[in-house]
């Protein structure tokens, strides 16, 4: 029975993974973007969100609602600003800028938060379990994971079932020939890290409300996501859901049997589905 | 007045001129033919009239409005569309939503207008029974088919067609002509860059000759074809 908690553990937090990763797939499957600072725009996410509860007194849940179309915002001005200038046939200059972008974020956190560590004050929901069969599951960790199914379905949706969502995968297709069908790829891919980053944002309140978090959390963050993108597939969504769990039970099991080992287990999970199959669990076609 | 016109249009790439003060007229609904050697500077002339490249000289007119200064997207919405010489496609769209993407963006029809208009452009083309395909596993002629499909779905005024017979066995040549001559009988202008003479001469009015970026030539298509100076350097034959 341990090892069927075990699991259940391991998917929620993949659940966590997944939607860390999720803004990281959809960016780089529009705009072959890697984007560096993926884990510190989500830790920024999450300390927008605690900045929101304690100036406005708000509960983290609304606080990040609010944070949602800021984060939107931000991420449109990013792209508009600042990628844009630098995406082209090179792929070093974007990642040079996205990696500077992550020490930047980084520092200015720490500046104007200290490096001490926080968390999100989500109350007497954090401790609430519910009895599932056997074993019993947190409120907190379920939330999460029904989060990360929500979202990626709802990027599905987006994706296969809008005009926006088409303009996405045409631009991704071939961004020369989209201009010719009278789109403008720059202004899809500002919309597409705006999406990114509101994804970021959920991350970031499930991130904030289940652990500790300061300036320095971004890059493990980013580890993870990258990781859980490689596995499922890059360009793939239900593919990222994928990995995140894979790393996700991973850790779990890598815990059980010693608690040093979660990390590690997590990381050879990562190796062995590269050896398995180099191209991820669920590739695009190739064409 | 001239729906599209091109004005001593010069580029050059390094010390290689490949397009050499290019400059014609283009009336509405007209169907203007172009030949030429490899290399002659065809493709080139069509992405400076799509907006790819921009001239270092010249201009281009769309409806006597300069429209050098404009990008793609903004030519695609004023009525320029553009099909390639190596199919393009959205390989991981449906033949469908190549279309769709196509109306919506670059046709600007809303949401409720635009399946019927996409649906009926496929049937057309001869594409209906590919809609839900991917685009990338089509064949060859579909390719083609899709390519004069997704470019009639911007709704142009005038359509580019680069090489579109090439490759293409007799029969289906001469049903894709029959298409391309239906699209011209809706008042649509066509320029066509193509090596297959036969069906370039049953569609255009006027042929034009490149040779190194110089338009050596324009006029009626016998008229041109029997010129000894093209004979001798398109077709290579002495006259």
């Amino acid at each position: 029975m341990i090892w069927l908690d075990t699991l259940l553990q391991g998917l929620m937090l993949g659940g966590l993974y997944a939607l860390f990763a999720a803004g990281l797939s959809l960016v780089f499957g529009i705009m072959r973007l890697v984007n560096l600072a993926h884990g510190d725009l989500i830790v920024l996410g999450a300390y927008l969100i605690l900045g929101l509860c304690t100036a406005l007194g708000l509960h983290p849940f609304l606080a990040a609602v609010l944070a949602l179309p800021l984060m939107f915002g931000l991420g449109w001005l990013l792209q508009t600003a600042l990628l844009n200038r630098v995406l082209g046939e090179d792929i070093l200059p974007p990642l040079l800028v996205t990696f500077g972008l992550s020490v930047v974020i980084q520092n200015a956190l720490l500046m104007g938060f200290s490096a001490d560590s926080r968390k999100l004050p989500v109350g007497p929901i954090e401790a609430q379990s519910l009895p599932l069969g056997p074993v019993t599951v947190g409120v907190m960790p379920l939330l999460t994971f029904g989060s990360a199914i929500l979202v990626i379905w709802g990027l599905n949706q987006l994706f296969y079932r809008t005009a926006l969502g088409r303009a996405f995968r045409a631009t991704s297709d071939d961004p020369v020939t989209a201009q010719l069908m009278g789109i403008r790829p720059r202004s899809i891919f500002a919309i597409a890290t705006g999406i990114a980053l509101v994804v970021a944002t959920i991350a970031a309140l499930y991130l904030g409300a289940r652990a500790n978090f300061d300036p320095a959390a971004g890059p493990a963050r980013l580890l993870y996501a990258f990781e859980a993108v490689i596995i499922g597939g890059l360009g793939s969504l239900w593919g990222t859901l994928a990995g995140g769990l894979v790393i996700g039970v991973a850790q779990a099991f890598g815990a059980a049997l010693n608690p040093e080992w979660q990390i590690l287990a997590g990381h050879l999970a990562f190796v062995a589905v590269l050896l398995l199959r180099p191209r991820g669990l669920f590739p695009r076609a190739y064409d | 007045m001239a729906i599209l016109s091109l004005q001593g249009v010069s580029k050059s790439f390094g010390a290689l001129k490949v397009t050499d003060e290019v400059g014609f007229a283009l009336e509405p609904g007209e169907a203007l033919g172009i030949i030429g050697p490899n290399g002659a500077g065809k493709s080139t002339l069509f992405n400076l009239i799509t907006g790819n490249l921009r001239p270092d000289r010249g201009q281009v007119l769309l409806d006597g409005r300069d429209i050098t200064e404009e990008t793609p997207m903004q030519r695609c919405a004023s009525g320029i569309g553009r099909s390639f010489q190596i199919p393009q496609p959205f390989g991981q769209l449906s033949v469908y939503e190549n279309l769709l993407v196509a109306a919506r963006f670059g046709g600007g029809l809303s949401a409720a207008e635009a399946p019927a208009q996409c649906m009926d452009i496929l049937r057309r083309c001869g594409l209906a029974r590919h809609a839900d395909r991917k685009a990338g596993s089509l064949p060859l002629l579909d390719r083609k088919r899709l390519e004069l499909a997704r470019a009639m779905a911007t709704r142009p005024r005038v359509i580019l067609l680069d090489e579109i017979a090439g490759g293409l066995t007799d029969a289906e040549c001469v049903a894709l002509v029959a298409t391309i001559r239906a699209i011209h009988a809706e008042g649509v202008a066509i320029i066509w860059i193509e090596h297959v003479l036969h069906a370039l001469t049953s569609v255009v009015s006027r042929l034009m000759v490149l040779n190194f970026g110089r338009m050596l030539m324009i006029g009626a298509p016998e008229a041109v074809m029997a010129a000894p100076e093209v004979r001798e350097i398109y077709l290579g034959i002495e006259a």
